[in-house]
């Protein structure tokens, strides 16, 4: 079976974003394979170590070029080749689904592993949209995961609480914290990983037109109080403050 | 017409329907307001979905007694399109926004996902996220038909309508679910919701121990009537269940008023909780960085001004 592994360079969590004309402009902004495809691209591997008979981990990126980083960087985890479909246009995720399909298909992947929630957009939905796209049953906030032959079992968060679960493959799994510790590259394996196959690809054969447009985009922050109580004095301290919450902000009764 | 997807649970309506409803409202697009209510033995949900919308779909079928993804799509699917539906809207919750995707490729619809605002631009429908963690706010449109989820507490509830709407009973031909649920651990709390409190008590490594987060964080959120919420290196560290943390990997809140104690206010932390009302803070740490955002702030020690607070709100 092969494996598909989605990924994406993101700005690092405490980078700065910047807004230039109406929109988020990452020139000098430090960035990174975003942490959450991170535990995707660690949990095909530790499928593989496990014994599956996993043939193939391909890694695929669709975007700026930027995303090389991460194909990299994934390249250089153990992922034994990588496609980029390279484009400076802005596409939703339900549009990028398409070029995922695609690419499942071509490349006869049976499981598909994505992070729950990618740090640039905020969404949920790339790995959804590409399960239904390929009529496959997806699992998403996965912590855990195990595979026997064509049997996925495992353990995600669901609204109230988690299940354990049974899915026999093709399936796309989304993936986040808990599910494992991603493992740091080595120097050999950052040498070896430049030697890997990074595919072009062009992302006119892939037939997509965004239906979202983005208006604009701005840093909105909240203005804040930030009114200070002195806490030298605890037992004045807490009463200031729930004076304030009662009577001020009127927040609690 | 502008159908929504009810959520519910243990036989009640959620609030997220409510402010779901004031969304359609909100948005400017036009035709009734219709409540798609799924589930089993769903009578008294579907009289509760009545009093706020202009008619109500009753879907009560054996295959739609628990949530599953391709299920729900498929249902939600089939009445968007038999009752010709332009715009869709499903909730933001965990289950929402896993399989709102699915229905936006099945009708081939435009998806705005997790939207804090909705209008509409002329036969364009308008809507504001955040992205980057929660760091920019973005505006974006779609025309045509739209699937739209909805951030949990970005929309008052709505009222009851003027009159009750009509309810008429589905029949829907489902699919099969293919992911075999094999064990549910439900985590309970007896406390109200995070998605749904008025206030939030939330603890971090700051204070200091498990034993001290039940002696501090859940006594306070007691005398608050307030929901309790951990940050991940009190997660990570075994002293709270996953289903109380906030922040991007956990739940995003936006209560009235979040009471935060020994937090440190990670970007991670504050993507999940930046949005509320009021921030309250508590940090022996004058510099830590959960006072930028802070509406009210006490610089001190959690062993000496939690205590004290309890104290006082006890009265
Ligand atoms: C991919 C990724 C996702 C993440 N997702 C999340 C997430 O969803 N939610 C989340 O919370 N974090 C998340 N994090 C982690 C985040 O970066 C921080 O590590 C975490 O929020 C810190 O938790 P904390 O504030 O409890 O602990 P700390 O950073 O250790 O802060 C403890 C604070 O308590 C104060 N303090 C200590 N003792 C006292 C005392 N006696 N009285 C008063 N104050 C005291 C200190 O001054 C300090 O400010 C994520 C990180 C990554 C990389």
């Amino acid at each position: 079976m092969n494996i598909l592994t989605l990924v994406r360079q993101v700005p690092d969590a405490e980078a700065r974003v910047k807004i230039n004309a109406q929109q988020v402009d990452l020139d000098g902004a430090t960035l990174v394979i975003d942490g959450m495809d991170e535990y995707g691209v660690e949990e095909a591997l530790r499928l593989r170590e496990s014994g599956a008979p996993v043939e193939q981990i391909i890694a695929l990126a669709i975007g700026p070029k930027r995303n090389e980083d991460a194909l990299r960087t994934a390249l250089a985890m153990g992922v034994d080749r990588a496609i980029h479909v390279e484009t400076d246009e802005k596409f939703d995720a339900v549009t990028l689904s398409r070029v995922v399909a695609q690419v499942a298909q071509a490349e006869n992947a049976s499981l598909i592993l994505v992070g729950g929630q990618e740090a640039d957009w905020d969404s949920q939905a790339l790995g959804a949209a590409s399960a239904e796209r390929l009529g496959w049953p997806q699992l998403t906030w996965t912590n855990e995961l195990k595979l026997d032959g064509e049997t996925l079992t495992g353990r995600h968060d669901v609204d109230d609480g988690n299940e354990s679960f049974r899915a026999t493959l093709p399936v796309v799994v989304t993936t986040q914290q808990g599910l494992n510790e991603p493992r740091y590259p080595t120097l050999p394996n950052i040498m070896k990983a430049k030697k890997k196959e990074l595919r072009k690809d062009d992302p006119a054969g892939y037939g997509l037109s965004s239906k979202v447009r983005t208006v604009n985009a701005e840093i909105q922050t909240r203005a804040r109080l930030n009114r200070m109580i002195d806490g030298k004095d605890a037992q004045a301290a807490a009463q200031q403050l729930l004076d304030l919450l009662r009577n001020e902000a009127k927040v609690i009764a | 017409m502008i159908l929504i997807v009810a959520e519910h649970t243990a036989g009640k309506l959620a609030k997220a329907t409510l402010e779901m409803v004031t969304a359609a409202r909100e948005s400017g697009r036009e035709g009734p307001i219709t409540l798609l209510v799924l589930g089993q033995n769903i009578a008294a949900v579907a009289n509760e979905a009545a009093a706020v919308a202009d008619q109500v779909l009753v879907a009560d079928m054996p295959e739609l007694a628990t949530y599953n993804a391709e299920v729900w799509a498929a249902a939600t699917t089939q009445i968007a399109q038999e009752g010709e539906a332009h715009t869709v809207i499903i909730g933001g919750s965990r289950s929402g926004r896993e399989y709102a995707p699915r229905v936006a490729v099945k009708l081939d619809a435009a998806y705005l996902e997790d939207a804090t605002k909705l209008s509409s631009n002329g036969a364009a429908l308008q809507a504001q996220r955040y992205t980057f963690l929660a760091r920019v706010t973005e505006t974006v449109d779609a025309d045509g038909l739209v699937v739209v989820t909805v951030k949990p507490g970005s929309f008052a509830p709505a009222p009851p309508a003027a009159a009750a709407g009509e309810q008429y009973d589905v029949e829907l031909s489902l699919p099969a679910a293919r992911v075999e649920v094999t064990g549910k651990s439900v985590e309970k709390s007896s406390r109200v919701a995070l998605t749904e409190a008025d206030v939030i008590v939330t603890g971090g490594r700051g204070v200091g121990s498990p034993e001290n987060f039940s002696r501090y964080v859940e006594a306070l959120a007691d005398n608050l009537g307030a929901g309790v919420g951990a940050t991940r290196a009190v997660v990570d560290a075994g002293w709270r269940p996953y289903a109380e943390q906030v922040g991007q990997t956990g739940k995003t809140v936006q209560p009235k008023a979040y009471i935060a104690l020994g937090v440190s206010g990670a970007v991670q932390h504050l993507s999940g909780m930046g949005k509320s009302k009021n921030i309250i803070a508590i940090n022996k740490d004058a510099e830590a960085p959960i006072f930028k955002v802070a509406d009210y702030g006490i610089v001190g020690d959690i062993n000496e001004i939690v205590p004290a607070l309890i104290e006082a709100s006890r009265k």
